[in-house]
Order: structure tokens, then C-alpha cells, then sequence
């Protein structure tokens, strides 16, 4: 019963991990039809941030944690946001160039990444709170689990207050709907657009720096193998939907946790593309997604 | 006329090279019958070869894969491991591999086709992975980090060992040589018309009277079993199968050669998988030489990765050079291929189709 709350705990904080990049690209191509293949770069790039920040502290207070977080939050942010200006913005309404665009700028970045630090990982000091555990049900969990659980619960909170409580939400859920409709109205969807790329960028950021603190270290390949597993997320809780992104995360952060540990190392990860695979031919639309978005 | 002489002369040209001991100045790693360079070069024919059956796909159908990986990297793992088992041996194992290529290109397709745009693309990502994970936890004798390689006397004497590495580079000639008049003549039947027609705008084609998903499917059999073709030989190539070429980069680049050198025109494939190729292999080499090694660490390192240089050539061709490397050589006029934009989407300033 410990091990299997302890796995289970970590199967859901890892979900967290993925509905932290896929609540991003969510918003991203429920708006803009932008699939960004970039964004797994954008979470390295952060995690980096992040190591930066802490790498010289030999016993890091959270306080200082924090300072990184926020530092790769903004690092990530103004990454989405030049992307968005300078890549995504002159292929408006160029579907597939904005996908390949953003898969080159990921390939060109992690490269970048490998080349100024260099391909192995490095470790990320992490506080003492965050490295020890506490007993639920018996069973020691390490903190960090807690960390990503709660960050991702008040994301999800944030998101669904910023989408129907202010006016940006408003005309980003009227975009999301239709987006030629609320240009004709006068609104300016374009900062919209650039807004939500940029929240993305800033969501895949906090995911990294988080990542750093659950993997304990970071290479400039992290991104993109939660990318691959954000993907599948995004597709199986319905593209443009935050709530069916949650639920999938969760789901698949479990499921995949607990067949590597019980079944076999690996089968886990099989499970995840098998549940994938299902659902294309079950429901191609997603668990909350609608029909006519997936085209 | 010059349109059928000018490719004959190119591969006349090539299949003479391993004759040839002309050195071409740091360009290739050694003279041209090196076996460094021959190697090399067979590397490029086969990236040309699978790039232009993405571009059948892709280019010409408007279907865009993320997931080519998968077939290349299935022929080449089953062609390795059906040889390696003890009854079959190469001559069994190459035909059974290519039987359960094309069953699992078939299948594959059939289950990525029920999706359209975006979720094919997403579909056909998520079936790779699938082999990618298998191959990297070394499932079904697939070796993990490490790959496989053929046993001894498994492969046929002719295109064992480096004395024979000619041999090996006429066979990825061959090959490119073969997919190219295969696909070349595929996309100028009916059929392949109506491939072209599908590209351009499907809900038309279906209400002309075509079956689509039909077409689509036998376009992409077509593709990824020859794409498993293209595999096999890269396994004699390098002797054996490793899992780079199964992991989602390799799908991405395989995307990148077809950009890069143009969708919809098959020497453009060719040149994109020439290109990016070389630049691959090359790249490292050439940022070891003098010149480069004299520049300060900042402008140096990024050089040394060639991904950091694909990626961004791959982005300013997207921004600046839509139709790739081949839109270079042809004028506007008759230029029938425009950027295939496979949706119906409601796109903002998107008059033309509408909804």
C-alpha cells in the first residue's frame, strides 16, 4: 500500500508536469490553431533558467527557489513572445508554416542549448524542504510531488478565473469559438493571439522549472521528451480544451506511472500511446473537445 | 529533352564516381572512391530516397507525417532482426520484412486516416513513438541504446566489410534511382492526380466523386512501404540498425529535407536530402577545421551543432522561401504546386475558402 501511494503520487505529478505544457498549448491552439513544436524547447530553456539561478547555491533557501521559478517563468515568457513576433506573426493563417517554423526554432534551440552547456545533465541544488519527505499514509513522499500538484491546481485555478471572471478571458473564449467573428467586431485579436502565446511560453516555463526540481537536474533534452507526452495529453482531453487537458494529464500521469512499475519498465509509456490510439479511434475529437476543431 | 538527359547524365555521372580518385578539396572526408566518401554519399542517396516517399505523401497529398520514422525504422529493425534468426537468414528475412512493412504501413495508415490536418499529423507522431519507446527499452531483440547489428555471414559477401563499401554505395543509388522513377511515374498516373486534387482541396475532390480516404490510403501504403524499402537498404549501409532513425527527430528532419528542398517537386526532396545530409555529416568536421577552431567559443560552439544550423536555415526557408530550394530553378508561371494547406478551418483573413 506505501509504494503504491507513493507511485501514485508520482504518477499524478507528473500529470501535473503535463498539464503544465498542455494547458499552454491548449489555450495556444484553441485561439490560434498554432501547434507549437517549440514549446518543449521553451520548458528547457526555463529549466536552464532556473539551474542558473540556484547552481552556485550549495543549500538553497526556498526563498531563492521561488526567484527561480519567477526567473524562468519571465525567460520563457519573453521567448514565446519574440517567437510570437517574429515567427508566428508574419505566417498568420499559414497553419502548417507556423508548425514547421516553431519545430525548426525547437531544433535550432535545443542545439543551442547543447552547444553553450553541453548534451549531459547537470543537477539542480534543491532546498531541503523540497528534497525530504512527509509521511502519507505511511508512505514517505517526496515533497517535490506536492509542489508540482499544487502548482498545477493553482494554474488551473488562475486559467478558469482569467478566462471567465476578466475581458481578456472573454474575447480569448470568443476566440477560441470564433476568431474571424470577433475580428469583424473590432477587437484586436491579435494581442490576443500574442498574449496567450506568451502565457504559454510562461506556463511551459514554471513546468520547467519544476521539471528541474522532480528530475533534479536538467539537460537540454528534457523539453522535448514532455513534449511527446504533453502531445498526446492535449490530443486525448481534446485540442483547445484546459479542462479535458487536466483530466487527461491526470489520468495518463497515473496510468503510465503505475504499468511501468507494476507491469515493466516501458509498458507504461506503450500504455500511454495505446490510450492515445483508442481514443483517435473511439472519439478523434477528444474527451471535451469539439468535432470541427480537428481539421 | 533536357528534362530526361540532364537526371540519366547525374547518375552516370555518380555511378562513376567510386572510380574516381580526385580529391574535391575538404568537401568530402577523403578522395571520392574513399571509403569514407562513398559511405557518405550512400547516406545521402538513401535520405533522398525516404525523403521523396515523404514527399509522396506530404508534397503530393497533403499529408503531412510526423511519424515517417516509424516505416523507415520498421524495415530496417525487422529486415536486421528477421536475417539474425537462424532458419531464415537475409534471403527469408529481406522479403518477410518487407511483407510486414507494408502490413503494418497499411494498418498504420488506415487507423492515422480516420483523422484529418493536425490530428494525422498528431496520430502518425504518436504510432512512431510507439516503435520509438520499443526500440529504446530494447524490446524484441531491438538491442535498446546500442541497436542491432548483422550477424556474421548473414548479409550476402558482396556488401560485407570496407572493401566492398562500392558495392553498397551502387545498391543506395539504385535505390534512389528506383524510388524516384517509381514515384515519379505513381504521381503522373490517374491516380496520382487525384492525390494532387486531394492536396489541394479534399471536400471538393469527395464531391467530384473520388473516394479520398481511399486515395489517401493507398498514397500513404505506397510511401511508407517504400520508405521500409529505403530502410532496409540503410541497414546494409551502416551494417545493422541503430535507433536514431527511429527517435521523433528523425521524423522531423525527414519534414526538413522535404521543406527544405520543396514540396510537391521530387528532385527537391532529392536536393533537401542531399543537403541536409551532408550538412549532418559534415558540419562537425568542418567547425574542427582551421578557420572555424580560430573563431572565439561563443560563434564556435553553436557552429559545431548542426541541428542549431538546420534549425535556423529550416526557419528563415519557411519565412522566406516558401517553396523550398527547388522554387530557385522554376518561374512562377508554371509553377503548379503552391504550399499545401490541408484544412477547412476557420482562419482569421482567410476569405478564400471560408468555413
Amino acid at each position: 500500500m506505501d509504494t503504491f501511494t507513493l507511485i501514485a503520487l508520482s504518477g499524478l505529478g507528473l500529470g501535473a508536469l503535463y498539464f503544465l505544457l498542455a494547458s499552454g498549448l491548449s489555450l495556444i491552439f484553441g485561439l490560434m490553431r498554432v501547434l507549437s513544436f517549440a514549446h518543449g524547447a521553451f520548458l528547457t530553456v526555463a529549466a536552464f533558467a532556473s539551474w542558473t539561478v540556484l547552481r552556485h547555491a550549495a543549500a538553497p533557501s526556498l526563498g531563492l527557489l521561488l526567484v527561480a521559478v519567477l526567473v524562468s517563468s519571465v525567460a520563457a515568457g519573453i521567448l514565446a513572445l519574440v517567437t510570437e513576433l517574429t515567427i508566428i506573426r508574419p505566417l498568420k493563417g499559414k497553419v502548417l508554416e507556423q508548425l514547421l517554423a516553431t519545430a525548426g526554432l525547437g531544433l535550432a534551440l535545443v542545439a543551442l542549448l547543447a552547444a553553450i552547456w553541453g548534451p549531459d545533465e547537470h543537477m539542480i541544488p534543491q532546498p531541503g524542504w523540497v528534497t525530504s519527505t512527509t509521511q502519507v499514509a505511511g508512505a514517505p513522499i517526496p515533497n517535490t510531488r506536492f509542489l508540482l500538484i499544487g502548482a498545477a491546481a493553482v494554474t488551473m485555478v488562475v486559467i478558469q478565473a482569467c478566462l471567465s471572471r476578466t475581458r481578456a478571458g472573454l474575447v480569448i473564449r470568443a476566440g477560441v469559438e470564433n476568431a474571424e467573428m470577433v475580428a469583424a467586431l473590432g477587437i484586436d485579436v491579435k494581442r490576443s493571439f500574442t498574449a496567450v502565446f506568451t502565457a504559454g511560453g510562461m506556463l511551459a516555463g514554471l513546468g520547467g522549472a519544476l521539471a528541474g526540481s522532480y528530475y533534479g537536474g536538467v539537460s537540454p533534452y528534457l523539453g522535448d521528451q514532455m513534449l511527446i507526452f504533453a502531445f498526446i495529453v492535449l490530443i486525448i482531453g481534446g485540442l483547445g480544451s484546459v479542462q479535458g487537458a487536466l483530466i487527461a494529464a491526470v489520468v495518463l500521469g497515473l496510468a503510465q506511472s503505475l504499468a511501468n512499475y507494476y507491469v515493466q519498465n516501458g509498458v507504461g509509456d506503450i500504455l500511454v500511446v495505446a490510450l492515445l490510439v483508442v481514443t483517435l479511434l473511439v472519439r478523434p475529437q477528444g474527451l471535451l473537445g469539439q468535432k470541427d476543431r480537428l481539421v | 529533352m533536357v528534362r530526361t538527359l540532364a537526371p540519366a547524365a547525374v547518375v552516370v555521372l555518380l555511378a562513376l564516381a567510386p572510380y574516381s580518385d580526385l580529391s574535391v578539396g575538404g568537401l568530402l572526408p577523403g578522395a571520392v572512391n574513399s571509403t569514407g566518401s562513398l559511405q557518405l554519399l550512400a547516406l545521402m542517396f538513401v535520405a533522398a530516397a525516404t525523403a521523396i516517399t515523404l514527399d509522396l505523401m506530404f508534397g503530393y497529398t497533403g499529408l503531412l507525417s510526423f511519424g515517417h520514422a516509424l516505416y523507415f525504422g520498421f524495415g530496417c529493425y525487422s529486415t536486421v532482426i528477421l536475417s539474425n534468426i537462424g532458419g531464415l537468414g537475409f534471403t527469408l528475412g529481406l522479403p518477410l520484412a518487407m511483407l510486414l512493412t507494408f502490413t503494418v504501413a497499411l494498418v498504420g495508415n488506415a487507423a492515422s486516416l480516420r483523422l484529418t490536418g493536425i490530428g494525422f499529423s498528431m496520430a502518425t507522431l504518436a504510432l512512431a513513438q510507439a516503435l520509438s519507446i520499443a526500440v529504446e527499452r530494447g524490446f524484441l531483440r531491438s538491442g535498446g541504446e546500442v541497436g542491432v547489428t548483422y550477424g556474421l555471414d548473414v548479409l550476402p559477401a558482396p556488401f560485407v566489410g570496407i572493401v566492398n563499401t562500392r558495392n553498397t554505395y551502387w545498391l543506395a543509388l539504385a535505390l534512389l534511382v528506383a524510388v524516384y522513377a517509381l514515384v515519379g511515374f505513381a504521381v503522373r498516373t490517374e491516380a496520382g492526380h487525384v492525390w494532387q486534387a486531394i492536396r489541394e482541396n479534399p471536400l471538393r475532390t469527395g464531391v467530384l466523386g473520388y473516394n479520398v480516404y481511399a486515395s489517401q490510403l493507398a498514397s500513404g501504403t505506397i510511401a511508407c512501404t517504400l520508405a521500409g524499402a529505403c530502410g532496409a537498404v540503410y541497414s546494409i549501409v551502416m551494417g545493422g540498425a541503430n535507433p536514431s532513425i527511429v527517435v521523433l527527430g528523425y521524423s522531423l528532419s525527414l519534414v526538413l529535407m522535404v521543406v527544405l528542398g520543396g514540396r510537391g517537386v521530387i528532385w527537391g526532396a532529392v536536393v533537401g536530402g542531399f543537403v541536409y545530409t551532408y550538412l549532418n555529416e559534415r558540419l562537425t568536421a568542418v567547425s574542427d577545421s582551421g578557420a572555424v577552431s580560430a573563431l572565439p567559443h561563443v560563434i564556435r560552439a553553436p557552429l559545431s551543432q548542426p541541428n542549431f544550423i538546420l534549425g535556423t536555415v529550416f526557419v528563415l526557408v519557411i519565412l522566406f522561401l516558401p517553396g523550398g530550394l527547388a522554387s530557385l530553378f522554376r518561374t512562377r508561371s508554371h509553377d503548379p504546386v503552391d504550399a499545401p494547406q490541408p484544412r477547412k478551418s476557420v482562419l482569421v483573413g482567410d476569405t478564400e475558402q471560408g468555413a
